[in-house]
C-alpha cells in the first residue's frame, strides 16, 4: 500500500509499505476513505518531537471501513464503516474505566521510554513517535487498529467523510478545550489560535453557553472563520495588543477562560521574547515556545480557568508561576480523551448543531501530502485544514 | 544483584496470585523464561532463553505460598546461578485492583559465564523486571501483550533502543 512516511526533518515521502496485518486479537483492519494532515502533525514534520524513526507512517486523523476483524472484535464487523480517535485504549483498565482514554496503562508497549521524558507514560497514539508507541499513523491506504472493539465509532452512511471525519481528533478535542472551561452563563472565552483546533473550540464554546467568544490570531482569513461559524470577535495580534483588546471587551475583568490552541511552536509578535524562545530552542535548552500559553495565564481573570489543548513536548522556559499561584488560576489539559465525545459530539452533527467540515479548505490525494504539509504550515492559499483521500 | 518493581492491577486479589501460583503461565509475561514445570513438592524446573539460542535451566523451590498475599522462591544448590526472589499482593485502594510487588536477587558469577548471565537476566535487571510487571498488567487486564509494529513482541526494553520503524511488519 502507499503511505505518507517521515523521512527526516521536513522530509516526507509518499512511499510503497506492507499491507498491515492483524497481530492481535483485538485488532481490526481498516480501509482508509478520508485522512487528515494535523497541526501536531506539523511538530513531528519540524523536527520538535523526538523519537521519530526514518520510515514512520505519519497521521492519526481517519476513517474507512473495516475489512478485517480479530477473533476478539464483536462489535464491529468486515464492512461497517468506522471513524477512528487517535488515542489507542484499552478499555480495561483504571484510566479507560474513568474515561480518561488517552491515559490509557497499556496501549504504550514504548511506555519506559515516556517514562524517562515525563515521569508516567501516556496511551499510545497512532503515527506520533516511538516514545508514544511506534505504531504506523493513518495517512495511508490501509491501518491496523488495536482495541478495535473500543475505538472506533459505526457511522451510517448518510454523513459525508467530510462531516464525521473530524471525530478522530480535532471536534472531540476543541469541544474539550471549551468543556475544561466550564462555562457558566455570561463568560467570556477567549481563544489562540484559530486553527482548526481553535476553530472548533470556539465553536463547542457557542454550544457550551458561553456570552462571547474571542479568537485571538495574526490570519485575517482564519479570523473570519471565526467570526462566521462561531459568531468570535477577532483579534489580530500583530495589528491590536492583546492584553488592551482584552481589557476592553471584559471591562477589565479579563476572560472568564482561556483556551491554548497554538501549542508548542507559538508565533509571537513582539520580537525579544521570540528570540529569546528560539534561541533556546536551537540550543535544545528549552524544547517548546510557550508564547501563547503565558499571554492566556498573563491575560486571564482572577481565578479563571487557562485550558490547554494545544500539544506541548517537552519544558518550557519563562513560565509565569507567579501569575498562577498569586491569582488562583486553574489550568486544565490533556490530550483529548476523544473516545468519550464520539457519541455525543456524532449526535450534534446528526442534530444539525454544527457541522465541522468548514475547517475544510483543502482535499488532495494522498500522494500529494508531502506539499500538503509544506502549504499548511507555509499557511499558502488561505489554508486551514486539507483532507487526503488514499 | 537485586531488582524491585512494582505495578497496580485492576483485576482482583485472588485472580492474580492464582495466575502467578500456576508457575506455567510465568513465561506468558516473563520474555526470558522459556518454560517453567512444578516438579511435585513445591519444587519446579525452570528454563531461560539465554544468547544464541541456548538455554539455561536450574530447579526451585516455593519457599513461601499465603493464598492471595505472598509467594516466595529460590532455586536449589546446583543452580548455575544462585538467585531467588518473592512477589506479594496487596488490595489496592478502591477495592477492584491489586498492589503486585516482585523482589529480585542474584548473584552472577564472574567471567565469561557472568555475560552469559548478564545477558539472561537482562543487562538492566531492573527494566527486565519492570517490562516483566507491565505485560503481566496488559494480559490480565487487556487478554494480550500489546503490541506495535515499532515493537511487535511488545514491550522489551532491548527493542526501545532498536525500533522497527512505524509500518507494518509485512
Amino acid at each position: 500500500m502507499r503511505a505518507n512516511c517521515w523521512m527526516g526533518k521536513t522530509d516526507l515521502e509518499v512511499r510503497e509499505v506492507p499491507d498491515p496485518t492483524l497481530l492481535n486479537a483485538r485488532d481490526a483492519i481498516v480501509r482508509i476513505t478520508s485522512t487528515a494532515i494535523c497541526g501536531s502533525d506539523l511538530h513531528l514534520y519540524n523536527g520538535y518531537i523526538p523519537t521519530m524513526r526514518k520510515g514512520d507512517i505519519l497521521g492519526h486523523e481517519f476513517m474507512g471501513e473495516v475489512v478485517e476483524v480479530g477473533p476478539a472484535v464483536a462489535n464491529l464487523k468486515v464492512g461497517d464503516r468506522v471513524v477512528v480517535p487517535f488515542p489507542i485504549a484499552c478499555g480495561n483498565c483504571f484510566a479507560c474505566e474513568r474515561e480518561l482514554y488517552s491515559l490509557c496503562e497499556n496501549s504504550n508497549p514504548n511506555a519506559a521510554v515516556a517514562e524517562k521524558l515525563m515521569g508516567h507514560s501516556p496511551a499510545g497514539i497512532f503515527g506520533y513517535s516511538h516514545m508514544l508507541g511506534g505504531y504506523p499513523g493513518g495517512q495511508a491506504e490501509y491501518a491496523r487498529v488495536p482495541f478495535a472493539d473500543v475505538g472506533p465509532i459505526k457511522v451510517e452512511d448518510d454523513l459525508t467523510d467530510e462531516q464525521v471525519l473530524f471525530l478522530s481528533d480535532i471536534f472531540p478535542t476543541g469541544y474539550m478545550g471549551a468543556e475544561l472551561c466550564d462555562i457558566k452563563p455570561g463568560d467570556v472565552v477567549a481563544v489562540w489560535g484559530a486553527g482548526p483546533v481553535g476553530l472548533l473550540a470556539m465553536a463547542s464554546a457557542r454550544l457550551l453557553g458561553a456570552e462571547r467568544v474571542v479568537a485571538i490570531d495574526r490570519f485575517p482569513y482564519r479570523l473570519r472563520l471565526a467570526a462566521e461559524h462561531a459568531d468570535a470577535e477577532p483579534i489580530n495580534y500583530e495589528e491590536t495588543d492583546v492584553a488592551d483588546a482584552l481589557q476592553w471587551i471584559t471591562a477589565g475583568r479579563g476572560p472568564d477562560a482561556c483556551i491554548d490552541a497554538v501549542g508548542l511552536e507559538a508565533h509571537q509578535s513582539s520580537r525579544a521574547l521570540h528570540a529569546y524562545d528560539r534561541t533556546k530552542q536551537v540550543a535544545r535548552l528549552e524544547t517548546d515556545r510557550p508564547h501563547a500559553l503565558r499571554e492566556a495565564i498573563i491575560s486571564c481573570r482572577n481565578g479563571g480557568t487557562v485550558s490547554v489543548i494545544g500539544v506541548y513536548g517537552g519544558m518550557v522556559d519563562k513560565f509565569p508561576m507567579g501569575s498562577v499561584m498569586n491569582r488562583s488560576l486553574t489550568i486544565r489539559t490533556g490530550q483529548c480523551h476523544a473516545q468519550r465525545y464520539l457519541r455525543p459530539l456524532l449526535d450534534r452533527i446528526r442534530n444539525g448543531e454544527i457541522d465541522p467540515s468548514f475547517v475544510i479548505s483543502h482535499t488532495l490525494p494522498l500522494d500529494q501530502a508531502p506539499q500538503g504539509f509544506e502549504m499548511f504550515r507555509d499557511k499558502e492559499d488561505d489554508c486551514t485544514k486539507i483532507v487526503l483521500k488514499p | 544483584m537485586q531488582a524491585r518493581t512494582a505495578v497496580t492491577i485492576k483485576r482482583p486479589v485472588e485472580e492474580v496470585y492464582a495466575f502467578w501460583r500456576d508457575l506455567t503461565n510465568l513465561p506468558a509475561f516473563m520474555y526470558h523464561l522459556k518454560s517453567v514445570e512444578p516438579t511435585g513438592n513445591g519444587r519446579s524446573h525452570w528454563t531461560a532463553n539465554g544468547p544464541a539460542g541456548a538455554t539455561v535451566d536450574w530447579d526451585a523451590e516455593l519457599v513461601e505460598d499465603t493464598p492471595g498475599q505472598r509467594i516466595a522462591w529460590r532455586s536449589l544448590e546446583g543452580a548455575k546461578v544462585s538467585n531467588s526472589g518473592s512477589v506479594t499482593f496487596t488490595p489496592a485502594p478502591g477495592g477492584d485492583g491489586t498492589e503486585v510487588r516482585v523482589e529480585l536477587s542474584y548473584d552472577p558469577p564472574g567471567g565469561a559465564l557472568g555475560k552469559v548471565v548478564a545477558k539472561l537476566f537482562g543487562e538492566e535487571p531492573q527494566q527486565q523486571i519492570s517490562d516483566d510487571l507491565r505485560r503481566l498488567k496488559q494480559v490480565l487486564e487487556t487478554g494480550e501483550v500489546v503490541l506495535s509494529e515499532g515493537s511487535p513482541e511488545g514491550t522489551r526494553f532491548a527493542r526501545l533502543v532498536r525500533q522497527r520503524p512505524a509500518e507494518p511488519v509485512g
